[in-house]
C-alpha cells in the first residue's frame, strides 16, 4: 500500500503533464510525426524501397513517378530512400548536439546559479565572450577547425549553443535558491550535490524541457545547414542539408531534388517546434490563462 | 546614465579580447600546414621550413597570439589569404557594407511582417485570425532560410522571371534574400510579440484604461504595446546576429559578394585566416550592435533608468 501510494506520487506530475499535453492538437500531431519519423528512420533498410547509394543510371533526374515517389537526383539515386537514411544522421546531430550542450550548459549554469559570487561572475563573463559571437557563426567556426563529418558536426553545434541553456539554468537555479525547502534541506545537512540535484534540479527543469525540444529541431537546421555551405556532413552520404547541397546547381530544370529534402527539414523541426509549444503549456498552464 | 553607459562600453574591451582569444585558438588548433597551403604539394622541406619561419608558425602560442593582436587592434590588419595573398582586412572592408544591408534590411522586414501578426493573434485570441496567425508564424520558425531562398528563386527568378537570381545591384536584388532571412526571424517575433502582449493586456492597467472608456485601439496601441516592447526589443537586438549568419548563407544562394561568400569560399579552400579573419570582424559588429541595443534600453525604459539615477543601490538582477 505504502509503495503503491510513493509510486502515484512519483509518476503524478508526468502524468499531469501528460494528460494536459494529449489535449492538445497541435503538440499530439508533432509528437506522432516526430515518432513517425523516429521510426523510420531506425528501421530504415526495411522501410527504404532503394538503398541510399544504389544508382539508376537509366533513371538519372526522374520527375516523381510510382516507381521513384521523390524522383531520382544527378547520379540515379532515389531521393525517397534518401530522405529516408538521412533521417538517421539529421535526427542524431539534433539529438545528440542537443545533449552535448544541455550537458555542460546546464552544469555551468547550476554551478553558477548555486554557489554564486567569483564562480558565477567567471562563469557568465566566459559565456559572454562566447555570446558576443552569434550561435550559427560560431558553429561555423568551430566546425571550420575541426573538419567535416557528423561528430564533428555535432560538436560544432552542441558547443556553440551552450550559453542559452547555462544563462537559463542559472536563473532558475537562483530563483528557487532563496525557497523555504531548500533551506530546510541545508538544515538537515544535505550535501550540496544532493540540493543541487534533488531539491534544485527538479524545480528548474520544466522550462529546459521545452527548450530542448526546440533545440533540437534549430539543432536539425543549422546542421542541415553547415552540410550546405560544405561544412558538417558532406555528400555523398544521405543528409538533408548535403542533398539540398548537392541538387542546388540542377534547381532550374529539376526542383523535385531541392524541394523534398528541404520539406523533410521544415515538418521534423515544425514537429518539434510544435511538441515544444504544447510542452510549454502543458508545463506551466499558467501561461495559458 | 553616463555611470551605465561608461559601464557598458568597459565590459565591451573582455569581451572583444575574448573573442580575439576564442578566433585565434581556432586558428591554432587548425590542422594542416599553411606553408604546404601556399606553396602547394611539390615545395621541398627547406622551403616549407623557410616559409614558416617567415610567418612565424615556429613562435609559441603567445608570441604569435601578442602579434595577432597587435596586428589586428593596432594596424587593423586581419592577415593574409593563403590562397592568393590579398590582404583580408581590405576585403572584407569591402564586403561587409552589403552583408550588413541584406541583415538589416531583413531585420526590419522581419519587424514589419511580424508585429503586427503577433498584434492580431494577441487581440483576436482563440479565433480563426489567431490560429491562422499562430501557423503562419510557426511555419516561418520551422523553414530552413536557406532553403526557403532556394525555392524563392526558383519560383520568382527561374520560372517566373521577376525578380534577378542572383548578384547585386539595385533594390530588385535584395528582394528574394532578404525575404528568405526575413521569414523566420518574423515568426519568431509574432510569436514573441503574441506572447508579451498577452500577458500585459491581463494587467490592470489595461482594465483602467479600457473602464475609463478609452477608445480600444489607444488601448492596445499606446497602453498595452509599449509595455509589451521591451522583451520584443531585446529579440530584435539578438535577431540581428541570426539574420547576419542567415544573410551569410544567403549571400552563398544569391551570390551576393558579401562577407557570407567571402567566408564559404575561405571554408571550400581551406583558407583558414579569411574563414577565421571574417569571423571576427563579424563578432565584433555584432557586439558593437548589442552594446547600442543595450544602451538605447536604458533610455527607453525608465525602470532601467531608474537603477542607474541612484547609483548607490544595486540590485541583484543587474549582477
Amino acid at each position: 500500500m505504502a509503495t503503491e501510494r510513493k509510486k502515484a506520487k512519483k509518476n503524478s506530475r508526468f502524468w499531469e503533464v501528460m494528460r494536459r499535453l494529449r489535449k492538445n492538437r497541435l503538440a499530439m500531431a508533432g509528437l506522432v510525426f516526430l515518432l513517425l519519423m523516429i521510426l523510420i528512420s531506425i528501421f530504415a533498410p526495411l522501410i527504404a524501397p532503394y538503398g541510399y547509394e544504389t544508382q539508376d543510371l537509366y533513371n538519372m533526374f526522374a520527375l516523381p513517378s510510382a516507381e521513384h515517389p521523390f524522383g531520382t537526383d544527378n547520379l540515379g539515386r532515389d531521393i525517397f530512400s534518401r530522405i529516408i537514411y538521412g533521417g538517421r544522421a539529421s535526427l542524431t546531430i539534433g539529438f545528440a548536439s542537443v545533449a552535448v550542450s544541455a550537458v555542460f550548459g546546464m552544469t555551468l549554469g547550476a554551478i553558477a546559479g548555486y554557489y554564486g559570487g567569483k564562480v558565477d561572475m567567471v562563469i557568465m563573463r566566459v559565456l559572454d565572450v562566447f555570446q558576443a559571437v552569434p550561435a550559427i557563426l560560431m558553429s561555423i567556426a568551430i566546425s571550420a577547425t575541426l573538419g567535416p563529418g557528423l561528430v564533428n558536426a555535432i560538436l560544432a553545434i552542441g558547443l556553440s549553443t551552450i550559453p542559452g541553456y547555462s544563462r537559463m539554468t542559472r536563473a532558475s537555479f537562483m530563483s528557487v535558491q532563496g525557497m523555504e525547502y531548500i533551506e530546510a534541506a541545508r538544515a538537515i545537512h544535505c550535501g550540496d550535490r544532493r540540493i543541487m540535484l534533488k531539491h534544485v534540479l527538479p524545480n528548474a527543469v520544466s522550462p529546459m524541457i521545452v527548450q530542448m525540444t526546440m533545440g533540437v529541431g534549430s539543432c536539425i537546421s543549422v546542421a542541415a545547414m553547415l552540410s550546405f555551405i560544405g561544412l558538417g556532413v558532406q555528400p555523398p552520404s544521405p543528409e538533408w542539408g548535403a542533398m539540398l547541397s548537392a541538387g542546388r546547381n540542377y534547381i532550374r530544370d529539376y526542383w523535385h531534388i531541392v524541394l523534398f529534402p528541404g520539406l523533410a527539414i521544415m515538418l521534423t523541426v515544425l514537429s518539434l517546434n510544435m511538441l515544444g509549444d504544447g510542452l510549454r503549456d502543458a508545463l506551466d498552464p499558467r501561461l495559458k490563462n | 546614465m553616463l555611470r551605465y553607459v561608461l559601464k557598458r562600453i568597459l565590459m565591451f574591451i573582455p569581451i572583444i579580447l575574448g573573442v580575439t582569444i576564442f578566433v585565434f585558438t581556432l586558428l591554432y588548433f587548425t590542422p594542416g600546414d599553411p606553408a604546404q597551403v601556399i606553396l602547394g604539394s611539390d615545395a621541398t622541406e627547406e622551403e616549407l621550413e623557410a616559409c614558416r619561419e617567415e610567418l612565424g608558425l615556429n613562435d609559441s602560442y603567445l608570441e604569435r597570439f601578442a602579434r595577432y593582436c597587435s596586428d589586428v587592434f593596432l594596424h587593423g590588419n586581419l592577415g593574409e589569404s593563403y590562397i592568393n595573398g590579398r590582404s583580408i582586412s581590405e576585403e572584407v572592408a569591402s564586403r561587409m557594407p552589403k552583408t550588413f544591408t541584406v541583415a538589416l534590411v531583413s531585420v526590419i522586414l522581419a519587424v514589419c511582417i511580424g508585429m503586427p501578426l503577433g498584434i492580431i493573434s494577441a487581440t483576436n485570441q482563440y479565433t480563426w485570425k489567431d490560429n491562422t496567425a499562430i501557423v503562419l508564424a510557426l511555419l516561418g520558425v520551422s523553414m530552413p532560410g536557406f532553403w526557403v531562398g532556394l525555392m524563392l528563386s526558383l519560383v520568382f527568378a527561374l520560372k517566373l522571371g521577376l525578380l534577378p537570381p542572383s548578384g547585386w545591384g539595385g533594390i530588385e536584388y535584395l528582394i528574394l534574400p532578404c525575404v528568405s532571412i526575413a521569414l523566420s526571424g518574423a515568426g519568431s517575433i509574432a510569436r514573441q510579440t503574441r506572447s508579451s502582449m498577452l500577458e500585459v493586456i491581463r494587467q490592470d492597467y489595461i482594465t483602467t484604461a479600457r473602464a475609463k472608456g478609452q477608445t480600444e485601439r489607444k488601448v492596445i496601441y499606446v497602453h498595452a504595446l509599449r509595455n509589451a516592447l521591451i522583451p520584443i526589443v531585446t529579440q530584435v537586438g539578438t535577431m540581428l546576429g541570426i539574420q547576419l549568419s542567415g544573410a551569410i548563407v544567403a549571400e552563398s544562394i544569391f551570390s551576393i559578394p558579401g562577407i557570407g561568400t567571402y567566408m564559404v569560399s575561405g571554408i571550400k579552400n581551406r583558407d583558414y585566416p579569411v574563414v577565421q579573419g571574417s569571423v571576427l570582424v563579424v563578432a565584433i559588429i555584432f557586439s558593437i550592435v548589442m552594446l547600442l541595443v543595450d544602451v538605447a534600453y536604458a533610455f527607453v525604459d525608465p525602470r532601467i533608468k531608474a537603477q542607474y539615477a541612484a547609483p548607490k543601490k544595486r540590485t541583484a538582477k543587474e549582477a
